[in-house]
Parts: structure tokens; sequence; C-alpha cells
């Protein structure tokens, strides 16, 4: 198989390792995952689909909306807000929107792509009974840039859809016509963030609008009423509508039900993506349970994880037994936002850790508010430099001051027992538009605060105090293309 | 200005501002209301005059609108009951330190050796709310600097702090998005796209709202330190829409010019030409010295009391043998002497306008609106004339803000499209000859297109003017090849659809609305006496029949700018004695006999009477060069020399004078002008009276293209050319047709094409532009390299034809 990439050249296409991982649980929205051909619509009919839209059809748009609140259908997307209560923030205004949030790119997190690529007819059917609930008849499809093959395939099934009568002019020959739009992005970090991704929907540069005024219920795609839902949120609306929220709420936690899709990478024997029910299954049971990861590689101690993509922060040993559900993980100081899990055994370099998923937010950055454009390249210079060998003990304050400026006041961050130190409860407060900013600042407190000594290891080693260094560093370079 | 008006709050939003309760006015900006009640907010992004986008964070203060105080940027924000406000507190404190520490990380801090050192908002809000040193042991970002990125404008991106307000502008306000962010974070930065320069009319702006020196305008490059410069208010005279400046110089020359807010007229936005064409008054070419011919006929220099003495014999000849052409250029306080020595002397052949611009009936017997009444939302403009944008570009700008943002209903009634037209609701482009056969078609029943306009525009023009809400017409001169009564009477058709309708005038040359209202009109002071004055044009054709003798030429340039080149020409030749009063050695200068140097645009004190009949203030800002003179004590003198004496011996006994016989100016403070930043409208009250004139436009005869002979704002004008750094961007002459056009001549745009015409035929280099109908051919007037006025003669229309070139 092969397929075009973001900038035009052909190559084959190597999945991104590693893939699904079966194991033993309710399944609600990878049942098709194991077979082959999962992503036609031959299977999907096979297997129940479109079985969902047909039961909503059945009901008033209303009872729709209503089995998904009863439901508590929790946002996959990473701030975990029940989807139904959203759904009612849509005032009486049309034209409106539904847009699709498939710019799944915070680091570590993998699960929507899989939805997109073995399971497209699923998400078209999710598609299809929001917008049906919601009572509007236009869908955008937003897919990250980096991900031609979900890209392909949604594309080949929407023509399916489209042929078959699930989308479009009177669905499934009732007098509800709903059109879905699909939009390939060009590669942004910040346009998984919903007033960017509409921004960039626009056609203009992805960059965040500030909420107020720009709320996108209120004043989304091209400033009407919008609801942006992440893909997992709306995989799961067909199994609901089939078989209703109380069967739904005989999964996961009370306050969580249901199912999450987790994205584990990083030290484990076995990593993947595992659907398990929200709220129930603890930190320890991922790792270790031989129904999930399987352990620490090489059974190395555990040195950290990243429990929810890179813009969480840390969690340590101390924190293996939180159940993961959102509120608890958000009071112990970090947050399980898209299910990402990052793990890393005692080989880690904390530092160098710390700098990698820095310098990801400096590059990804949008440059539009002066402390996150500036600041996040500020924190990886800092952060490089320690690891160059030239860092001064004056570095280390400097970085969680620069921090400070980014997320004011203390940063969330998890407990450390051994220390005396409590967890400080998510989220973070911003000086900026949006929270990409502030996500740079989660590693770096996180890191100093359990691992100071090995920032301070690096540089007693430094020969020189850094500033010197600095000095004979280098040549100007010339950044960037000059003028013509 | 709505930010830093001082009236109370009314019916306003109570809010608590670091503890002290106040009151906002609804819906007010938050850095508005602080501004108006007194609390500075530091800013880099935010401008009154464009959409907040809350970017720089330099704003950030605490608010507590009931969840609890948290850091929010105050230019996003409106003022809402109970808010609570701190700009003190200590998390807002550390926010603005945060903020300028991270800002001038990769700032360069070349203030020594920076344009903007010294008025630079980052200067200054480092000095106020700054850490007192950086932290950033770092390289800095580098890029290449600074790059041109048009004629006029440097970028230098190390000094830039991304704050979107040049790029904004331009997308925004000016409507020429070139310039746009490109790469993202720290690699974020300004520039234009390949192969499109910043060529805006506009580009100046940018500069003058940039908080850093990012942003640097070529005329004032290096030319001075904002602390050696001294300033005054005043008037941009380069064209009719009176934009409100203030010309800054040093050491004795103008080194710049920058916008001032009015509200009435021009936001603060001025054009290129209005902010560099201060480069003429300081060119090295300007009179000096009066002049007078010897018996060879060369030129020698004279003292001033011998060349006035010449000048005035020339001036006591008959009366009705004399001729005072021009006028727009002078204060006017001098255009009122002008008008009273002409009375004195019993001459009634005099006119502002060169023959390009209007009868000025349609000025007089039309009501009269203001740019605010054609800006009101909900309203209709209909254009009637030239493209705005080339001719009256600050107005342009206004114009644009209301029917991209306040929903003003355009309908153009022009040759080709103009510069709105993306934003006209009815589009009716008449061909030339045919304006006011199409303004009398519009009917709401139209059925049938009339001179190249579909029946369907016709109809919706017609439910336009029908519709609530004022309709104002901008009346200007669309094309010189075509008689000005076919403008006159397509105005006299609209009011006929219209009734209500009043009219912005469109004439462009400076201060031409101060000498009409002046009496710098045909006839005389007391009305038809049988001698009735002649127009320019009929003042020309009088001279090239020996029915002249002396032509007084008051900053008036004939040779160039009446459009009809042969009537000129044979003017000259037949007439005894031309004196030319005005700044620069022009065409027309060069053919006379007696010239007289004047005092140029900053020089002088005076007064300006914008195209609403809105008076502003003109100031001297620096001394003339040489003799050169005021206008107003040239006249003066001329006056005594002619045994007329006016009685006055300083400007304020001018003013005293035009107070007291000038009906319109009773009770003018001309003292107070300069603090009132929008200014008195005069002659405001005006009834209809407009009949119209009978054109009778000849069928488009075998040459098949009708000619359409505009201006552009860049052209071979007198002042352009004089300042350095603008007369290079002058047009150059061209022929262009519609693409459909070329296609039938087989040839491609850039081709040499033969134009043949009544009097012969002209090779010139055709382009294709989309903007204009089948059947018109368009070339600009005044450009480079071909004189469009030696097509244009005495008939209403102009016919041409183009073959390929032979060559």
């Amino acid at each position: 198989m092969s397929s075009h990439t973001n900038d035009g050249h052909t190559n084959d296409y190597v999945p991104h390792a590693p893939g699904y991982v079966d194991n033993e649980g309710p399944k609600v929205v990878t049942s098709r995952f194991t077979y082959e051909d999962s992503f036609t619509l031959e299977r999907s009919l096979a297997t129940g689909g479109y079985d969902g839209l047909k039961a909503a059809l059945a009901k008033s748009p209303a009872e729709v909306a209503q089995e998904v609140k009863d439901a508590v259908v929790l946002g996959r997307g990473g701030a975990g807000f029940p989807a139904g209560v959203k759904w009612g923030f849509m005032p009486q205004i049309w034209p409106r929107y539904l847009v699709v949030n498939g710019d799944e790119s915070e680091p570590g997190t993998y699960k929507d792509r899989l939805l997109m690529e073995r399971d497209p007819h699923q998400l078209i059917e999710g598609c299809m009974i929001a917008c049906y609930a919601l009572g509007l008849n236009q869908c955008f499809l937003y897919v990250r840039g980096e991900m031609p093959l979900a890209h392909e395939r949604i594309a080949t099934a929407l023509n399916e859809a489209y042929a078959a009568g699930y989308v479009g002019k009177n669905v499934m020959d009732t007098d509800v016509s709903i059109d879905i739009v699909l939009h390939w992005g060009a590669g942004a970090y910040i346009v998984g963030e919903e007033t960017a991704l509409i921004e960039s929907l626009e056609g203009n540069r992805g960059q965040p609008r500030l909420k107020p005024p720009y709320f996108p219920a209120a004043k989304g795609l091209y400033y009407q009423p919008t609801i942006v839902n992440n893909v997992e949120t709306l995989a799961n609306l067909p199994w609901l509508m089939v078989n209703g929220a109380e069967a739904y709420k005989t999964m996961g936690s009370e306050a969580s039900p249901g199912t999450r899709m987790l994205a584990v990478s990083g030290h484990v024997k076995r990593p993947g993506v595992y659907e398990v029910e929200q709220g129930v299954v603890t930190f320890r049971e991922l790792f270790y349970d031989d129904n999930y990861c399987g352990g620490i590689r090489d059974d190395n101690d555990l040195k950290m994880f990243i429990p929810g993509g890179g813009s969480a922060p840390w969690f340590f040993e101390d924190q293996l037994d939180i159940p993961m559900e959102g509120r608890t993980v958000g009071a112990a100081g970090s947050m399980l936002g898209s299910g990402a899990l990052v793990v890393m055994d005692e080989t880690t370099d904390a530092v160098k850790a710390a700098l990698r998923v820095v310098r990801f937010f400096a590059r990804e950055s949008c440059g539009k508010c002066t402390p996150c454009r500036e600041g996040t390249s500020w924190e990886e210079k800092v952060l490089q430099r320690i690891l160059d060998g030239h860092g001064r003990p004056e570095d280390i304050d400097l970085l969680l001051e620069i921090g400070t400026n980014i997320s004011p006041g203390t940063y969330p961050v998890a407990s450390f027992g051994d220390a005396g130190l409590d967890a400080v409860p998510f989220p973070p407060k911003q000086t900026t538009i949006c929270p990409l900013g502030p996500s740079s600042v989660a590693p770096i407190t996180s890191a100093i605060r359990r691992f100071r000594d090995e920032f301070e290891a690096k540089i007693d080693a430094s020969a020189d105090g850094g500033v010197a260094a600095v000095d004979a560093e280098s040549e100007p370079v010339v950044a960037a293309a000059g003028g013509h | 200005m709505t930010a830093t008006e001082n009236a109370p709050a009314t019916t306003g939003v109570p809010f608590t501002l670091n503890g002290v309760e106040l009151e906002a006015k609804q819906g007010e900006n938050l850095l508005d209301a602080c501004d108006r009640l007194g609390v500075h907010i530091p800013r880099f992004c935010y401008h009154p005059r464009m959409t907040p986008v809350g970017m720089c964070r330099m704003c950030l203060v605490e608010i507590d609108t009931g969840r609890g105080p948290a850091l929010q940027p105050g230019c996003m924000m409106t003022v809402s009951p109970n808010m609570v406000v701190n700009t003190e507190s200590e998390a807002t404190v550390k926010a603005q330190d945060g903020v300028l520490e991270l800002l001038l990380i990769n700032h360069p801090l070349d203030c020594p050796v920076c344009d903007k050192g010294g008025e630079c908002p980052l200067q200054d809000n480092a000095f106020a709310y700054g850490p007192g040193e950086s932290r950033f042991v770092e390289e800095k970002r580098h890029y290449e600097k600074p790059i041109p990125i048009s004629d006029l404008v440097f970028l230098d991106r190390e000094r830039c702090i991304l704050c979107d307000r040049c790029t904004r502008f331009a997308d925004e306000v000016a409507g020429d998005p070139l310039i746009h962010f490109v790469d993202r974070g720290a690699q974020t930065q300004v520039n234009t796209f390949p192969d499109h320069p910043f060529s805006s009319y506009f580009s100046g702006n940018t500069v003058q709202i940039c908080p850093v020196g990012a942003l640097t305008a070529k005329p004032y490059r290096f030319k001075a330190r904002p602390w050696d410069l001294t300033g005054v208010e005043s008037t941009a005279a380069v064209d009719a829409t009176g934009a409100r400046v203030a010309i800054q110089s040093s050491q004795n020359r103008l080194v710049r010019v920058l916008g001032v807010d009015s509200d009435a007229v021009n936001w603060g936005w001025l054009s290129d030409k209005e902010r560099f064409i201060h480069e003429a008054t300081d060119a090295e070419d300007r009179l000096t010295d009066p002049l007078t011919r010897d018996d060879a006929g060369e030129f020698v220099v004279r003292r001033w009391t011998d060349a006035t003495k010449i000048a005035a014999e020339a001036l006591q000849g008959p009366a009705e043998r004399i001729g005072v052409i021009g006028g727009a250029r002078l204060p006017l306080e001098a255009q009122f002497l002008w008008a009273r020595l002409t009375d004195e002397l019993g001459i009634t052949s005099r006119d502002a306008q060169l023959g390009d611009g209007l009868d000025p009936a349609i000025l007089s017997g039309a009501p009269r609106a203001t740019i605010d009444r054609a800006c009101t939302p909900g309203g209709t403009v209909v254009l009637l004339g030239a493209d705005p944008k080339e001719e009256l570009p600050s107005l342009f700008l206004r114009l644009r803000h209301a029917v991209a943002e306040d929903g003003v209903k355009l309908i153009e009634l022009t040759p080709r499209a103009s510069s709105l037209s993306s934003y006209a609701k009815a589009r009716l482009y008449a061909a030339p000859g045919a304006a006011a056969e199409v303004a009398a078609a519009i009917s709401t029943d139209a059925s049938a297109s009339v001179g190249g306009v579909d029946a369907q525009e016709l109809a919706k023009a017609a439910e336009l003017l029908g519709a609530d809400g004022p309709v104002t017409v901008l009346v200007g001169r669309a094309n010189l090849a075509e008689t000005a009564d076919l403008t006159a009477a397509a105005l006299v058709a609209l009011h006929d659809v219209a009734p209500d309708l009043a009219v912005l005038s469109g004439l462009r040359r400076g201060n031409i609305h101060g000498a009409i209202e002046m009496g710098l009109v045909p006839g005389s002071a007391e009305g038809g006496d049988g001698a009735a004055g002649k127009s320019t044009e009929a003042m020309l054709a009088a001279a090239a029949a020996g029915e002249i003798d002396t032509l007084v030429l008051l900053g008036a340039d004939p040779m160039a700018d009446v459009p009809n080149r042969e009537l000129v020409e044979s003017a000259f030749a037949a007439v005894a004695t031309v004196v030319s009063i005005d700044t620069f050695n022009t065409a027309s200068t060069a053919r006379a006999d007696i010239v007289l140097p004047a005092a140029a645009w900053g020089e002088v004190d005076g007064t300006f009477c914008n195209l609403e009949g809105r008076l502003s203030p003109l100031s001297a800002k620096v001394t003339s060069p040489g003799q050169a003179r005021a206008d107003w004590i040239i006249a003066a003198e001329l006056a005594l020399a002619t045994g007329h004496d006016l009685g006055v011996g300083s400007l304020g006994e001018v003013r005293s004078a035009m107070v007291e016989t000038v009906p319109s100016l009773a009770g003018v403070d001309f003292d107070g002008l300069v603090s009132d930043a929008d200014g008195p409208v005069i002659g405001g009250d005006r009834a209809w009276s407009l009949s119209a004139p009978s054109v009778s436009v000849p069928p488009v005869d075998g040459y098949g293209l009708r000619l359409l002979v505009d201006r552009t704002l860049w052209d071979e004008g007198t002042m352009v050319h004089h300042a350095p750094s603008l007369a290079h961007l002058a047009t150059t002459a061209t022929v262009s047709v519609a693409p459909a056009v070329l296609d039938r001549l087989g040839v491609q745009p850039g081709d040499q094409v033969t134009l043949n015409h009544e009097n012969g035929s002209v090779d010139l280099a055709v382009a294709a532009d989309g903007r204009l109908p089948d059947g018109v051919a368009r070339i600009p007037f005044r450009a480079a390299g071909f004189d469009a006025g030696t097509l244009i003669g005495e008939g209403p229309v102009v016919d041409v034809r183009l073959d390929r070139a032979s060559s």
C-alpha cells in the first residue's frame, strides 16, 4: 500500500508502531479492530454498522440528545467534558455546524488515528447521529495532516456511505439530509485546539481564538454556533444508540461511564492501544497486568510516566494505584487528557526527557501569544545548554521562573511522598490564549521537583559555569531565508 | 477620538477599577474605558481603530467577573456589570514584567541606532513595567535585516515583536493583505509573499503604528532623532480629503508627517502620498526668486518690489482681457485675497479648476454631504466619478470601512470597476458617454440593458436608492476624455430616483473647495453684468483667439493639467503675458514671463477647506527657501501695487476681513482650528437647484473603442515628481483594455499596439484590465512616457482604434 504524504512524496506506508492490542473486556469502539477488512462498508454492515444511525433516526433528535446526556459520554479529546451537556450550549441559531476534531497530535496519542484507519464507518455513523441530535446538516471532518491513511480510508468510506444512502440527501430514506465534508489539515499540533482548528478550517493560519468571546458553541466556524467533538467521543454513539444509556453505564465508574481507548507507549513490554473501562482500571494494572502491557521492559523499575499526553505533568511510582479517571487524576496533579500514557523506566535521563517534550511544544507554538512563543523556545535553549555541559546553577530557578511567566502561580504537580510534598491539582493558570504554552511547563516542573539532583549533577559537571560557553558557542546563524 | 473622549458616562456599566467604583459605557472595551478614566494599561497589539486580537499579552490585568480573579487581556474584554479590575495587583505586575522580559529576549536592543528610540512603546513600557535586566544569555534570533518589503518600507524582523498591527492594518483597513505572518513559534515573522511586494498606497501607516522600530519608511530612515523633532498639527493638502496630520521638522527641514486621528475625516490613517509628499517642500529645485524676462527673453532674478511692479502692470490692462487660472494650492486666506483683488480689478475670468473638474454649480446647487453622512450604517453611496482609491485615498479608507464593516450599500456608476467593486451591491459600468443615459434608466421596472449595463443591475440600483437610509453621491470626474456635463446630467437623473440625495464632492485638487467657496469661479462677486467670466477652458480658447492678453497662473500648470493639450499649446503661443505664481518650475512656468515664488505646504500658516466644507489648519513649520513668500502676501502686495489697498497687514487681519465679509465664515474661530480635531463645516445648507445640461453624444464611430483617461495616485504630478522617494512610482503609460479585446486583437499584454485617433497615431504598450468593460480603452493621465492630453479634444467623448503595431 502506498499513499501520498503531505509534502507530496510517495512513500510506502509503514504503520506507526505500536498499534491496537486486543485484550479481554467490554468493547464499545474497537469491536471490529480484529478484522483485516474492518474499514470496509461490507464488514461494517456485516457487524451491525449503521444500526445505531437507524435506531437514532427512529427517535426524535431531542430523545437522541437526551440518551447521550443520560449516558454521560465524556469528551475523549482531553478536557473530559460531557458531550451531552456541551451540545446543550448551542443557541437556537442557524446555520450551525458539527466539526470533528481528528487532528490528534498530542505527543503519545494515537488512538483516534486507529479509529479513523480501522473503522471509518463507525466514525461517520457517529457524526450522523450527532448531527441528527443537534438538528444540523453540515459536518466537517478535520483529519490531521500527518495521517494520510486515515484520510484515505475516511474518503473511501465517505464515498461508500454516500452511495449507500447513509450520508447526504434523505438519509436512509428519511427526510433527514446531512453532508459531511472531509478536510485534510496541513500539519500543526495547535490545530488540535478547537478554536485553532476552526481558524484552519476557514483557511486561515491555525491560531487559537480567545475564549471568551469565541466559545465555539456560540461563535465557532464562520462565527456560527459550532460543536467540536473528538473522534472517539463520536465513535461511542453507534453503540450507545443500539444498546442504550443504561447498558452504557454498566461499564466504567459512576462518574466516568463507558470505556476509553488508552494509548500506551514507552518502556513497557507490550505497548499499544487498549480499550479499557474508565475509572476502574488503575495505572498499575494497565502497566503490569498481563491482560494489558505486561510489565516494564526488561523488568526494570518504573521511573516516571506521563498519564495523559505530553501536556500532562508526570506521575511516578506513588501514583500507580490511582484509578484512571479524569477527576481523580486531576486532583492528583495531572490529567488523563487524551488517554496517552508514556512510560519511562529507570534508564531514562529526566533532563533529556524534559527537553524532548519541551522541544515539541517550542516547535509547535503557533507564535501568537508572547509568553508561549518566546518562553517555550527559551526553555528549550536552557535545557539544551544544560545537557551540552554549559549549565549554570541559577538555570534551575530560571527554568521555573520562565514557567511562571507562561503559567502564573504554582504549577500542577504530583505529590512526592518521600520529600513530604503535596500534589497541586490540575489545571494550570495561563497568561496565554490556549494551553500549549503552559503545557511546556509540565515536564520542567515535574522533572525539577522530582529529579533536581539530576539537573544539579549535570550543572556541577559543567566546566565553565555556562556563560563563557554561551558567548563562544557559535557564529550567529541566519535563522530563516532572507528577503526577496 | 472615541478612545480619549472626556464626556462623562451617562447610562453606564458600573465596575470597579483599582478599588474605585466607576462607570463604563455600554459595550465599552476595557482598555478604552481605562484610557478614558485615566488608568493606563500598557499594550502593544491593541489599536482602537482595529479588531483586538489579544496577541501581545501586555495588557494582562487581573479581572474578576464573579468567578474569582484571573489574568485576562484587557483589550479583549468588554466591561460587564460589576466587573472588578485590578491593574496594579501583584499578579498583574508580575505578568507585565514577565511579558516584557519575554518580548525583550530576542529583541536586539539596538535602541541607540534605532529610529524608534526615544518614542518607542517597547522602550517606554520596558522602563515603566519591565524587569531592569535580562536573564537571557542564549543566542538571539537572527534574520537578514533590514529587508525592503516595498519601495517605501523596510522591515527589521529582529526588532519585530509580532503584534499583528501592520498585518491587521494591511488586511482589515487597507484591504491589501500583502504582508502576513509566515512560519510559526519563535520563527514566526512578518513577511511578504515571494514576488508580491507590499505595494499598498497605505503602507506608511504600518510604520506609524509599529510599536517598535521594525518598520521604517525610506523618507525618514536615519533623518532625525525623536527628541530633536518639533511638530505642529496641520492638514494634508495634497488632495481634497483634508486628512489631519502632524508635521515634524528637524533643523528647519520637514522630515516626517504623521496621521492624526480625526473622527470626522481620516481616523488617523494617511495615504503614502499624504504622508511622504512633504519631501517636495524640501526639494532642491524650488522656485526661490522672482523672475522676469530680459530683452533677450532670458529669465533674470528680480527683487520683489520690481517683480511686483512688473506683474502689477500686466494686471492693470483691460479687465476683460485678463484671466486668472488656478488657486487650489492656496490656503483659504490667500484665495480670499485673490478673489478680492480680482473683484477690485474687475476681472471676472477666474477659475480655480483646470478643465478637469466639474461645474461649481454642482456643489452649490445640491445638498452637501459629509463623510460621516456617506458612512452612516444602513445608508447608500453612489460612486459617480473616479476611483476614490486613486484620487482621494484617505476618503477611500473611510468608504471601505463603511461598505465592508458597517453595511453601507454601494452603487457603482463608473466607467470601470472601482477598488470597492467587490463590496458593490449594484454595478453600473457605463461606457464613456453613457453615464447620464444609464442613470436615467435606473428603475425598478428596467427591462433592457442601457449603455452596457444590464437591466438587472439597473433594477437593483433603483431598489437601493429607494431604500431607507441616507443616499450620498460621491461626484467626481471619472473620465477626462469625456465632458463634465455628462456627470452633471447623470447626477440630475439620480436625483429623479432619489430626491433626498446629498452630494459629497469628489473634486480632488488640494484646497479646491476653499477656492470655490471664496469665489475663485467664473463671474463677478455681484453677479452677471454682461461680461460673465470665463472658465479655464474658455479662457484658453479666448487666449488662443487673441482675446486675452494676460494669464495669471495661481499655482496652476495648465500645460500639464488641462486635459486638452492642443488648446493649451495654442493659448500659450498666442497670449502676450503669463504671470505664474508657483513653488516649482513647471512646464507652464517655463513659458511664463513673470514668475513669482510662493511658499509651499509646511511653510505658511493658513486654513484648508476639505471636500465636505470642513475647515482645518494649515501650519508653518519651516521657513521658505530664498525669497519665496506666502501667497496672501503676494496678493496683498499686488493689490497695493495696482492701487487697491485691501487693508490687510497680517494673517489675523485677513481672517478678520474674511469673517466679516464671507457669510459662510461668520463666527468661525480660526485660532481654534488647531485644537479641534474635527473642525467646523461651512456652507452646509444648500437646496437642490440643478437642471440637466443637454449633451449629445455621437454614436461609437468606426474607431470602435471609447477612451477613458483617468488618474492614478502615482503620476507625473508636480509634487510627486519633486518628492525623491515617490517620483519613481509614477505609472508608466500603457493602454489597457478588457482581456477579450486583447484576444480579438491577437496581442499579448506588454505588446506594442498602435492607437489611432482623430489627430494621428501613437504606439503604446498594451495591458489587460479585467475591471474594464469591453469597448473601452484606458490610458492614465499624466503617466510617464505619454501625455494622454494630446488625445483629448473638444468633443464630448474620444474614440480610438487599436491595431497591432506594424513593426
